[in-house]
């Protein structure tokens, strides 16, 4: 049994999204269903984790979050507020509770700006602050993210390395005091050795300042480290969600038994592994297949998984699974 | 030990003029890589692994400056003596390459089958049909389902393992005795990764090929590499089987790579073990030690002199350390002194 913390009250979520549906329309009548009815929460100070193969909308999710654009429908309710209901004005001031840093740290950054001004914009935009403080809080997130103010303040992003550069992504989120960060695959596009540094960074960044975070990772040791509980997403839908613990001990989604059984792990003495799934691809979100969207690459499939799609249900307390044939402990 | 290597490089220098100094990418390097042996090549990026294979296949723009002393003699042959148009004949033939993007690495206006045609028409002599045949038996055996059709389609039509598994068709065209794999999976997702790397191995063992296989991921080394040299700017730091470098690590840079990544073992929220600081500049690298900068066990002795590979076991396990992991540090800067 995972251990189930008790002091633990039921807080009210920071952020909460209810059967969230994003479309793109292709060819006046095609549609790509990249995300088809995602619901999920986080709570104070908690991470969570959204794991997946590329293209099964993971990011698309992070960015219908941020409304970049807004969902097709459903609701994304931020600390009380529906973010759907909002308008133009009112969405860009409720920005600062929610910021987002990107996969390449490179290309997010304005290369023509400097850092003071880079770090500075979210506030100048939400019209937070005289400039006197604007400098300060410019100064002191510089500073919590390990950069030296002085010597960064009037220098360009080429003048710094991609980790650097990450550092100073993560300075501009966090300058107009956000409670939740989103983060985009924010280590992916690093070394190993300097991966490490952000990882840690972020981990203290959030109990620094009291976040709660939205993690995408398609690297599974990653998001164990860093999240408390973690979202698998195929294909447009969540499959499993649960502790990260749990998860990881034992899947009940045969999607998430396989992409953990793909990890490779740095021991020789440990045999590598295929995916323990079918061979193939994902499949054309246009045209997702019936039923279970995993059926096609499923070693468990039967009958019903190709007809009837499977609710994303309580298995065991905190522990959700959207499988005909889940197993359960 | 009576067949000669496959491989031999010997006192590699690469560098490259630029407006700001000279780049020392490549600088200092010897090995040797016998038959049938998969080489991990472990380091970060601009540690000079890629500058390194590409010296080796000699596909460097014109303003890399090669050492003269430096040899790369590969099956007998020493490739720094050739000119291009021999070199030509043992690239592609002998000697094959696949890279990290093979949406970039693949033409987009040419179907599949023509681009495997090629190599086998250029260095094999076939005639069209034989090399449309052999195409598609190569698409087969690189575990592409219905290769018939595949071989009539344009990259873009194909998924990115897909892709990756057309480039490595094309690389075994020739039956080469070396493959290079530049990162071949970082670009591809982990569900498709493993059957990829699968693949290569498969194939190295039924052609008895040699691989370098260049990697930043020691998650990828562990399990599919028979030997383990490890990069840091410019030079090889430790040279080991991959067995006894992940048993009995002696570079302190290696052991710090292998601590800085997270492991599924570990309780959520850990605190990873970081490497202080970040690369050295290739155009003005630190004297001594280039990690030394970096590294908690470096002392002044550090700071001032190389160390160059050295070994305590025979040839099997070098490294290049005044400090080594696993051994009082104060031995060995006695040993120095």
């Amino acid at each position: 049994m995972s251990v189930v913390a008790p002091e633990t009250t039921p807080k009210e979520p920071v952020l909460k999204v209810e059967d969230m549906v994003v479309e793109f329309p292709l060819d006046g009548k095609r549609v790509v269903h990249a995300v088809s009815g995602v619901s999920f929460e986080i709570r104070p100070g908690e991470t969570l984790g959204l794991v997946g193969e590329s293209g099964c909308g993971k990011s698309t999710t992070a960015r219908a979050v941020m409304q970049l654009p807004a969902p097709k429908s459903g609701k994304v309710i931020m600390n009380g507020v529906d973010l759907a209901a909002l308008g133009r004005e009112e969405l860009r001031r409720e920005r600062r509770h929610f910021q987002m840093i990107f996969q390449d740290p490179i290309s997010s950054l304005n290369p023509r700006r400097k850092v003071a001004d880079i770090v500075a914009m979210p506030l100048v935009i939400m019209g937070i602050g005289t400039p006197e403080e604007r400098d300060a809080r410019v100064r002191e997130v510089l500073q919590a993210v390990g950069l030296d103010p002085d010597s960064s303040l009037q220098r360009r992003p080429f003048q710094f390395s991609g980790g650097q550069c990450q550092r100073i992504s993560i300075a501009r989120a966090l300058a107009s005091e956000p409670s939740i960060l989103i983060c985009d695959e924010p280590v992916s596009a690093l070394d190993v050795s300097i991966q490490a540094q952000i990882i840690n960074l972020l981990q203290d960044m959030k109990d620094r300042y009291d976040l709660s975070m939205l993690l995408i990772s398609h690297d599974l040791s990653v998001v164990k480290l860093v999240c408390d509980r973690v979202a698998v997403m195929y294909l447009g839908r969540i499959c499993e969600m649960t502790d990260s613990e749990t998860l990881y001990r034992a899947p009940a989604h045969p999607y998430t038994a396989a992409l953990l059984s793909a990890i490779p792990e740095a021991d020789p003495t440990r045999p590598p592994k295929l995916a323990a799934m079918k061979e193939g691809e994902l499949p054309s979100a246009t045209e997702p297949p019936p039923g279970c969207r995993f059926h096609t690459r499923c070693l468990r499939a039967e009958a019903i998984c190709t007809e009837v799609v499977p609710p994303l249900v309580d298995i065991a307390e905190g522990h959700q699974a959207a499988c005909h044939f889940a197993v359960t402990d | 030990m009576s067949e000669p290597p496959l491989l031999q490089v010997d006192n590699l220098y690469t560098h490259f003029q630029t407006e700001r100094g000279l780049v020392r990418a490549v600088d200092g390097v010897s090995f040797t890589l016998d038959h049938g042996v998969t080489l991990g090549l472990v380091g970060e990026s601009g540690c000079g692994k890629t500058i390194l294979c590409r010296t080796l296949m000699g596909l460097l723009p014109k303003s890399a400056k090669i050492s003269p002393e430096a040899r790369v003699v590969f099956n007998g042959h020493d490739l720094r003596g050739l000119d291009e148009r021999s070199l030509r004949e043992i690239r592609g033939r002998e000697v094959a390459m696949i890279f990290q993007d093979p949406m970039t690495s693949l033409n987009p206006v040419m179907k599949v089958g023509a681009q495997i045609a090629e190599t086998l028409i250029h260095h094999l002599r076939m005639s069209k049909n034989e090399a449309r045949d052999r195409g598609i038996e190569l698409l087969r055996a690189v575990g592409i389902s219905s290769p018939e059709r595949r071989i009539d389609e344009f990259p873009h039509q194909l998924s990115g393992g897909i892709r990756q598994r057309v480039a490595i068709a094309i690389a075994l065209a020739c039956e080469p005795k070396l493959l290079i794999a530049d990162e071949p999976t970082t670009a591809l997702d982990v569900t498709v990764q493993a059957g990829i790397l699968d693949l290569l191995q498969q194939q190295q063992r039924e052609r008895h090929m040699s691989m370098i296989l260049i990697t930043h991921d020691l998650g990828v080394v562990a399990g599919r590499t028979d030997e383990i040299a490890v990069m840091y700017a410019g030079k090889l730091v430790e040279r080991s089987s991959t067995k006894a470098l992940f048993a009995n690590t002696r570079m302190p840079y290696t052991q710090a790579l292998m601590e800085s990544i997270p492991h599924l073992d570990q309780p959520t929220h850990t605190r990873l073990k970081t490497i202080s600081g970040h690369p050295p500049n290739l155009i003005n690298p630190p004297l001594g030690c280039r990690f030394a900068p970096r590294c908690s066990r470096a002392d002044e002795h550090c700071q001032e002199a190389e160390p160059s590979l050295r070994s305590d076991d025979g040839a099997d396990h070098t490294y290049a350390c005044w400090r080594p992991v696993g051994q009082p540090p104060t031995r060995a800067a006695a040993e120095v002194s």
